[in-house]
C-alpha cells in the first residue's frame, strides 16, 4: 500500500540557532530519510520551505484568483512529506512514529487512491506517451 | 442465559423472521448458535479472504442457508466448519463474479491453491480472533467505531441489537459500522497481532473498548436492562478470550478480574423499584459468590506479573468483595491501593476515591479535609460524585444544612433516575433533621 505521509509541525524559523543546532535538525532528519531509504519503504518526498512563500490559486466561475500563502490559522504547517510504500498501516504508522517530525508536530497518514494499471495506461496514452 | 428475547439473527440479507410469530426451540438454539460460532467464522473467514466485509457478507448468506438447512436435517456437528465451507463457497463464487479485477483473481488464486478453510486447528482460530480483535480495535477507529466492531465481529450482536444498546437508530449504527470497515479496508489496517513494541499502546486499547462495553452495560445510561446485562456478559466473554490469549498480560487478568468482581453485585446493586442501592446497604447474600471467587483468584495470581491500574481497580473491588459487612471492610487495604493506583494512573477522581476511604479509615472530619483540598483545585467542581461524597460526610457529622446544600449541587449535576433518587432521598432525610433540629433548639 502506499500513503503520503504529511508533517504538520511549527514553522521552524532557522534565524536564532546556531551552526550546530541547525546541523543536528538536518543530521536528524538525513539520518531518518537515509533509514527510510534504506527499508525500501519511500517513493520520495521533500521538505517545503515556509508558508510564508506559498501561493494559493483559486478559480472561481471562470477567474483566476492568485493570492499569497494559505491564511488558516493554524499552529501547525505542512513542512514536507515522503511518499510510503509499505504493506500496511500498522508499517506505516511504525515509520511515522520514528519521524523526528512527529515529536513537535503530528503526521498524517492518508492513503493514496490507486486507480490501477489500466487507469495508468489511459493516463499515458491521453499524454501521447503510451509505448515509450 | 436469558436468551428467549427474539432476536432478529438474521441480519440485514434476509427479510428476517415474521415478529408474528413466538420463536421456537430451534429459533432459541439458533440465536444462541449465532452469538458462539459468529466470532470465530468471521474471523477465520476474514484472515483467508482478507478482507472482513466480504467475509461477514458471505457468512450472513452462509447463515441464511445454514438456518434452512438445519431445521430440516438438524444441526451439524460442527457449526462453524459448515458455515466457513459454505461461506467460502460463496465467496469464491463471488469473487469468479468479479474476474474484471486483478487483486481478486490474485486472491481466488491464492484460496484455490491452499485451500486454507480445509483444516483449521482449534488454536489457529483462537490466534484469528485475537489478530481480529487488535484490528477491531485499533486507535485508527474512533473509539465508537471501536466498540461497535467489537460488538459486531467478535460478539455476534447484531446491528440492532448494537443500536439499541446505544440508542442510535439502526441506521446510524450500520453507517457507523460499515464506515469503520470501510476505513479497515482503505486505510489498510492490518489483521496482525502488533509486535511487542507496538503493544502497549495497542492492548490499553482493546481492554479500554472492553470496559466501556462493560461500562455502558454497568452505568445504565441507555438501553433495555436485558440489552445492558447482556453487554456485561459480552465485555467478561471477551476478557475471557483476551486472558487465554495473553495469558502473561496481568492487565488482561486484572481487567478480567475487576469486570468479573462489579459484575457479582450486579443482584443487589438495584433495589425493587430500579433505586440504586450504596455498597454499604447492599444485600452482601446476594453476590454471586462464584464471581467474587474468580476475581479474587484473579487477582491474587496476577499481583506478582505486575500492578496496572486494571489490576489494582479490581484488588480493590476485591477487597470490598471479600468483606463480610461494610463495617468489616479492611479500609486501610483500601486506602493504600488507591494511592498506589494514584501513582500509576494520577486523576482526581481517584483521589476523591481515595479520601472516601480515608473517611471509613480516620473517621469523616478527615475525609472532608482531604475533599476539600480536592475540590480547592476546582477540576472536580461539576463531577457530582465530589459533591455527593461530601455530603455524605457533611451528613455523618451531623452538618446537615452544609449536607443538604452539597447535595442539591450533586442533584444539580446529576442526570441518571436511580441515582437522582438516592440523593433526593438523602437530601429529604437532612432537611428533616435541621428542622427538627432547628425546632428543638429554638424551643427553650
Amino acid at each position: 500500500m502506499r500513503y503520503l505521509m504529511l508533517i504538520y509541525g511549527p514553522q521552524w524559523d532557522p534565524s536564532g540557532a546556531s551552526a550546530e543546532q541547525m546541523q543536528a535538525v538536518m543530521d536528524e532528519w538525513t539520518d531518518f530519510t537515509a533509514d527510510v531509504l534504506k527499508r525500501g519503504v519511500s517513493d520520495g518526498g521533500e521538505a517545503l520551505e515556509p508558508v510564508a512563500t506559498a501561493t494559493t490559486v483559486r478559480v472561481r466561475n471562470g477567474e483566476r484568483l492568485t493570492t499569497d500563502g494559505p491564511f488558516a490559522e493554524t499552529n501547525e504547517v505542512l513542512g514536507g512529506y515522503y511518499l510510503l510504500n509499505c504493506d500496511n498501516l500498522d508499517k506505516a504508522i511504525e515509520i511515522a512514529a520514528q519521524c523526528p517530525g512527529a515529536r513537535d508536530g503530528s503526521i498524517e497518514l492518508r492513503p493514496i487512491t490507486e486507480f490501477g494499471d489500466d487507469y495508468q495506461k489511459e493516463v499515458m496514452e491521453r499524454a501521447g506517451l503510451a509505448g515509450s | 442465559m436469558t436468551t428467549t428475547r427474539k432476536r432478529s439473527w438474521s441480519g440485514r440479507a434476509s427479510p428476517g423472521p415474521d415478529p408474528s410469530v413466538t420463536p421456537g426451540e430451534f429459533e432459541i438454539a439458533a440465536a444462541r448458535l449465532y452469538r458462539e460460532v459468529w466470532g470465530r467464522a468471521v474471523a477465520a473467514l476474514t484472515r483467508t479472504l482478507g478482507d472482513l466485509d466480504l467475509a461477514e457478507d458471505v457468512l450472513q448468506e452462509a447463515w441464511i442457508v445454514a438456518l434452512e438447512r438445519w431445521r430440516a436435517d438438524g444441526v451439524p456437528s460442527d457449526p462453524t466448519a459448515w458455515l466457513l465451507t459454505t461461506a467460502r463457497n460463496k465467496a469464491v463464487d463471488r469473487i469468479r463474479r468479479a474476474t474484471n479485477l486483478k487483486s481478486k483473481e490474485r486472491l481466488l488464486v491464492e484460496s484455490d491453491s491452499t485451500d486454507p478453510l480445509a483444516e483449521i486447528p482449534d488454536s489457529s482460530i483462537t490466534d484469528d480472533r485475537l489478530r481480529l480483535m487488535f484490528t477491531c480495535c485499533h486507535p485508527a477507529l474512533s473509539i465508537e467505531a471501536r466498540v461497535a466492531l467489537t460488538l459486531r465481529t467478535l460478539g455476534g450482536l447484531t446491528t440492532p441489537e448494537i443500536a439499541s444498546a446505544f440508542l442510535v437508530t439502526d441506521t446510524t449504527m450500520g453507517q457507523r459500522l460499515s464506515r469503520a470497515k470501510r476505513k479497515i479496508k482503505v486505510a489498510g489496517i492490518p489483521y496482525e497481532v502488533p509486535p511487542d513494541h507496538a503493544l502497549p499502546e495497542r492492548l490499553a486499547s482493546i481492554l479500554a473498548v472492553n470496559y466501556l462495553i462493560f461500562s455502558e452495560g454497568y452505568a445504565s445510561s441507555s438501553g433495555t436492562q436485558l440489552v445492558r446485562r447482556e453487554l456485561c456478559e459480552e465485555a467478561i466473554r471477551l476478557a475471557r478470550l483476551l486472558v487465554a490469549f495473553m495469558p502473561d498480560e496481568a492487565e488482561a487478568r486484572g481487567l478480567l478480574a475487576l469486570l468479573l468482581l462489579h459484575h457479582s453485585r450486579r443482584m443487589a446493586r438495584l433495589g425493587p423499584s430500579g433505586d440504586l442501592v450504596l455498597l454499604e446497604d447492599q444485600d452482601r447474600t446476594q453476590w454471586d459468590r462464584a464471581a467474587i471467587e474468580e476475581g479474587l483468584a484473579l487477582v491474587e495470581r496476577a499481583l506478582p506479573l505486575g500492578a496496572g491500574p486494571y489490576l489494582l481497580q479490581a484488588a480493590i473491588a476485591g477487597a470490598h468483595a471479600g468483606a463480610d459487612s461494610f463495617e468489616s471492610t479492611d479500609w486501610a487495604q483500601i486506602v493504600v491501593l488507591y494511592g498506589l493506583l494514584y501513582e500509576r494512573a494520577p486523576s482526581p477522581v481517584v483521589e476523591l476515591n481515595r479520601a472516601v476511604a480515608v473517611a471509613m479509615r480516620d473517621g469523616a472530619a478527615v475525609g472532608l479535609d482531604l475533599i476539600d483540598r480536592i475540590r480547592a483545585e476546582k477540576s472536580l467542581e461539576r463531577f457530582h460524585l465530589l459533591h455527593a461524597a461530601r455530603a455524605d460526610l457533611l451528613r455523618r457529622m451531623g452538618r446537615n444544612d452544609e449536607a443538604a446544600e452539597s447535595y442539591e449541587r450533586a442533584l444539580e449535576l446529576q442526570q441518571s433516575a436511580p441515582e437522582r433518587r438516592y440523593l433526593e432521598n438523602r437530601l429529604a432525610e437532612v432537611r428533616n433533621r435541621s428542622s427538627l433540629h432547628t425546632s428543638e433548639s429554638g424551643n427553650p
